[in-house]
């Protein structure tokens, strides 16, 4: 086990660091420039800005400057925000984003989960058909749909939900529905499938063969293999859920880190793209590790190699 | 109360799928005293294990009981709730299934799998079923329990993934035991022994045993009786010595010419049975073997012959024993 956890670490830092190279020499070959939009600084003082952070250097000098400060934990200070450091923003602005992507998981998961159960259960019942068609539609429709269709009925229509900023519950509901539905469909598919799977495999019968209950047959027996394959998907969903928050951020104008990488990307404050990307890849990389500890507990079939 | 353990009496069966009904089942009677050992033998489709699992309660969705009554040990087991049903699966009549690889849960131990039987049918602490499994697997000839109780099934090989089935059959002492083809999925050298494991631990416990198998061969040895199947019916029943001495249906004939036998010269061929089976979507008018018999005479298409008592317990369904059979007692 911990021989495993090492060598994944030693694979987390190398992809981090490629994931930093490519995105550092991408981000430089856009056009434009941190400064070059603010009309109102004269070409001295651009040159002047530059120098300062640096950016007058050849690029590959660049590079290994920032790779040098990264290493010791040093993300820079943002070229736009005066005076605020990468990892300031990124402290502040990620817990908002964390609280309303920990809410969608957790939604897409107490949905999910026992709608594909019931669906499995009550195959070829109008119960089944009607999950069926929600999750096609929750797979085929993009999230940016429907948060245009949530604003326009709830926000502009019914004027029941607050459209903009996060500042009571109500605002969660429409970008957390929004960050939710997808992987809510696709876990109810996926549930569904691997349930029926389940329920037909000769250990079921067993099961009942003991006389076993069906309560305790479905939670006990089924229920752990037919989970599986959610568990897989978990590592997927996060990565979707923090690439869909840049949209939903920005369309709930929610003050999270998806929109901040966003404002960051188009303002070109390189620092702060360098340091959200390093964030968000870590991030991902630390979950996917402790998905595949998870799976290796509920399946003991599993080696961790 | 029946003097029989098990008791079916003209059990129909039938599958409602949406291609049709499938009759798996046509008026089967079938009966077993305590501690005996029935062989129930058929090819493939022919209701072996439709029959076994009738008895227990399990048969499978779309399968539904149409005609017939099924008792065991007293109760008549066709009018049970599930939960009445459920106090007996497990403890009074257990099952041992074709597959080992696939019939223990992979995501729990051993252990847990064994123990679940005896929390469910017995007052049993925890530690007391632990202590019961171990015993368990030593009965089936598992060393070190201790560390086997913590293994998964995918730790373990067919042949003692077979005998931890057969320890969780075990569990509550069993009245009944049913092996539905307990050694089909396993090599040769492996078969012999899990057989001579269950006629063992008959001997020791006293149980009944329902063995299912395609092949008479293999519990020649061991039946005191035997249900020849064929297509939904049983076709012939008798003791071991009526079938293997005496056989009088054209398929059990067949049967027992297609055995292997250890003291066959060389050019000596198996002589297998030729035709398909039956369509059970649409069963023929008279007898179900016709179309494969050398015998097949007019009326073997048009009626289904009727049971022909041959004795005791022999009994058989041909018209052309049934002709015999009363042409010997006109002659009388
Ligand atoms: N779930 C089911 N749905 C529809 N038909 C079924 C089902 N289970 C069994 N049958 C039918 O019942 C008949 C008897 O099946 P059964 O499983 O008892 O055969 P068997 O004698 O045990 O054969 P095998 O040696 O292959 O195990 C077959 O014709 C089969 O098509
Ligand atoms: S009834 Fe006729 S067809 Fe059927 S086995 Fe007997 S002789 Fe053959
Ligand atoms: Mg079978």
């Amino acid at each position: 086990m911990l021989k495993y956890i090492a060598k994944r670490i030693g694979l987390a830092v190398v992809t981090v660091w490629a994931v930093a190279t490519l995105t550092f020499f991408l981000m430089n070959m856009v056009p434009g420039g941190p400064f070059l939009s603010e009309k109102a600084i004269s070409p001295q003082a651009t040159a002047a800005l530059e120098a300062k952070y640096g950016l007058d250097k050849p690029l590959f000098q660049q590079y290994l400057t920032y790779i040098g400060g990264a290493v010791q934990g040093d993300f820079g200070d943002s070229l736009k925000q005066r005076g605020r450091t990468v990892t300031e923003i990124i402290l502040m602005k990620f817990p908002v984003s964390a609280r309303v992507g920990g809410i969608s998981v957790l939604v897409a998961l107490t949905l999910g989960i026992p709608l594909g159960c019931i669906a499995a259960l009550k195959r070829g019942k109008f119960l089944d058909s009607l999950i069926s068609v929600v999750a096609t539609c929750g797979i085929a429709v993009p999230s940016f749909v429907i948060c245009t269709v949530l604003l326009y009925t709830f926000g502009a229509k019914l004027k029941l939900l607050p459209t903009v900023g996060l500042t009571s519950w109500k605002n969660y509901i429409m970008p957390v529905m929004a960050l939710s539905f997808y992987p809510t469909a696709y876990i109810m598919r996926l549930m569904r499938s691997s349930m029926l799977d389940v329920l037909g495999q000769d250990y079921m019968r067993t099961a009942k063969a003991k006389g076993v209950s069906g309560f305790v047959s479905l939670f006990k027996h089924a229920l752990r293999n037919a989970i599986l394959p959610v568990v897989t998907y978990v590592g997927p969903m996060l990565a979707y859920t923090v690439t869909g928050s840049f949209v939903v951020e920005k369309i709930f104008t929610i003050p999270g880190l998806g929109g901040e990488f966003i404002g960051a990307i188009n303002g070109r404050d390189y620092t702060l793209i360098m340091g959200t990307t390093i964030f968000l890849a870590t991030l991902i990389i630390v979950m996917n590790v402790v998905v595949d500890i998870v799976y290796k507990i509920v399946d003991p079939r599993i080696k961790l190699k | 109360m029946s003097e029989y353990l098990v008791d079916i009496k003209n059990e129909r069966l039938s599958f409602f799928t949406p291609a049709g009904e499938v009759k798996a089942l046509n008026d089967v009677s079938i009966h077993l005293k305590e501690g005996e050992v029935l062989g129930i033998v058929g090819e493939s489709g022919s209701g072996k294990s439709v029959t076994a699992y009738s008895l227990m309660g399990l048969t499978a969705y779309p399968g539904k009981l149409i005609g017939g009554s099924l008792y065991f040990n007293g109760h008549q087991v066709d009018q049970m709730t599930d939960k009445e049903m459920r106090k007996i699966r497990g403890n009074e009549i257990s099952i041992i299934f074709q597959d080992p690889m696939t019939s223990l849960n992979p995501v729990y131990t051993i252990g847990n799998q064994i123990m679940e039987a005896i929390l469910l049918h017995t007052d049993k602490s925890k530690e007391q079923a632990r202590e019961r499994a171990k015993e368990l697997l030593e009965l089936v000839g598992i060393n070190e329990p201790d560390k086997r109780l913590k293994q998964y099934p995918h730790e373990l090989s067919g042949g003692m993934r077979q005998r931890v089935m057969i320890a969780i059959a075990l569990a509550c002492e069993p009245k009944l035991l049913i092996a539905d083809e307990p050694t089909t999925a396993l090599d040769v050298t492996i078969q012999a022994q899990i057989l001579e494991l269950m006629m063992d631990l008959k001997k020791k416990l006293g149980m009944a045993i329902i063995m299912i198998t395609h092949d008479l061969g293999v519990v020649a040895s061991m039946c005191d009786r035997i249900a020849v199947m064929y297509a939904g019916k049983v076709i012939e029943y008798g003791t071991a010595d009526d079938i293997f001495y005496n056989p009088k249906h054209q398929y059990t004939k067949g049967l027992i010419r297609s055995i292997p036998r250890i003291d066959a010269k060389e050019h000596e061929r198996l002589i297998p049975i030729e035709g398909t089976p039956v369509d059970m979507l649409n069963p023929p008018k008279g007898c179900p073997f016709a179309p494969r018999c050398e015998e097949c005479m007019k009326i073997c298409l048009r009626e289904m012959p009727p049971v022909t008592d041959l004795g005791d317990v022999h009994y058989t369904q041909c018209w052309l024993i049934q002709k015999e059979e009363m042409e010997k007692g006109a002659a009388k």
